[in-house]
């Protein structure tokens, strides 16, 4: 019986160059895995690869060498250690994320609890083309959330609180945009300049700022055959809520509009970036 | 927001060093204290003023004044917290 490629790359099997033999990815999420499961991956390695592991380029984990024969055990072994192979083709791929606010320091938003709740949302999902999220926690943006069809970037909105202020002028340096100045005693913020990187309020020796710990969301970013960087449309959207109604209705104006292989950068082109703004003013209105 | 006039009870001069070592300098300064004296940490504009003080809270201590010394150079007042 000929094996069905397209299943198989489905289920995360990548075909190799050396025929019958694939390499297996796996489903990670915000690059993140645990002891138990590096182990049960290094043993399955061993076992029915040749040893080695491949670090894909978005944070998940790939067992070359797995023979065709093998995958069933190869699921099994791999389903003990709370292991499942992750996906390729035109569907939502691996959600990434960077360490975010709950190791980072510049963390400014929980990308791992982000990057469980989208992955339960939308793993797997199929559509026209591949789908890619992508979760930073902050301005420095070492997860490149732009380059994702939907990049996710923490930021924090702020508001100087007088009445904490020792008046020590760190939160005016610390500001990178020039939107922080102090003028007579008093803290003035220039929200035009403001880019809610938040090292005001992370500088502040008392942390005397209001804040709204929120997100920045790009779409259409590609950087493969084509290069693209995503971008907002929304300037910071301040809670989960919404920007999970939005999320949603990026994928289904992805679903509803686009074409077979076409990634959704593409898509917004040809039916008309206006479009899609009014879709989304209209769901970050609702 | 008063002017307000601190006791120094150390100096550091970090102007000589580039990130990391601005940090590292300075938070050896620190060790060097007991729980309540001040340093005095002198910095250059840029990239130390800009993180410097960040990293200095991040460690627990208490920062008091930033003070600009118009010529290039800031001067940063913290209050060690801790032993």
């Amino acid at each position: 019986m000929a094996a069905d490629y397209a299943a198989l790359k489905k289920g995360g099997f990548m075909r190799q160059k050396q025929k019958n033999n694939f390499s297996l990815r796996l489903r990670v999420v915000g690059g993140n895995l645990t002891s138990v499961q590096l182990a049960k991956i290094a043993e399955v390695a061993e076992k029915f690869g040749d040893g080695h592991v491949h670090m894909t380029s978005r944070q998940s984990v790939e067992i070359p060498f797995i023979k065709l024969d093998d995958i069933d055990e190869v699921k099994a072994a791999l389903a003990e250690g709370g292991v499942e192979p992750g996906v390729c083709g035109p569907r939502v791929r691996t959600v990434t994320a960077c360490q975010g606010a709950a190791i980072c320091p510049s963390g400014c938003i929980d990308t791992y609890s982000l990057a469980k709740e989208l992955d339960e949302r939308y793993f797997a999902r199929e559509l026209p083309h591949k789908f890619k999220f992508g979760i930073t926690g902050c301005q420095n943006n070492c997860l490149k959330a732009e380059e994702n069809d939907l990049g996710i970037k923490g930021g924090i909105k702020v508001k100087w609180r007088e009445s904490d202020c020792i008046g020590c002028g760190v939160c005016e340096k610390a500001c990178r945009t020039g939107a922080v100045k102090i003028e007579d005693g008093k803290v003035i913020v220039d929200e035009s300049k403001c880019n809610f990187c938040g090292r005001c309020f992370k500088a502040c020796p008392t942390e005397a700022w209001d804040t709204i710990h929120g997100y920045i969301v790009s779409f259409g970013g590609l950087f493969g055959n084509s290069i693209n960087k995503g971008e907002a449309i929304i300037p910071f959207i301040e809670d989960k809520e919404k920007l999970m109604k939005i999320c949603d209705a990026a994928i289904e104006f992805f679903a509803e509009n686009a074409k077979a292989g076409e990634r959704f950068k593409f898509t917004l082109d040809r039916v008309g970036k206006d479009k899609f703004v009014d879709k989304i003013m209209e769901v970050y209105n609702g | 927001m008063a002017e307000i006039e601190f006791e120094i009870d150390d100096n550091v001069d970090i102007t000589d060093v580039v990130c990391p070592t601005t940090f590292v300098k300075a938070k050896v300064a620190l060790e060097e204290l007991d729980d309540g004296q001040i340093l005095a940490v002198k910095m250059n504009d840029g990239e130390p003023v800009q993180n410097v003080p960040r990293s200095i809270k991040e460690e627990g201590h208490k920062i008091l004044k930033l003070i600009n010394n118009e010529d290039g150079t800031f001067t940063l007042i913290v209050k060690k917290v801790g032993d």
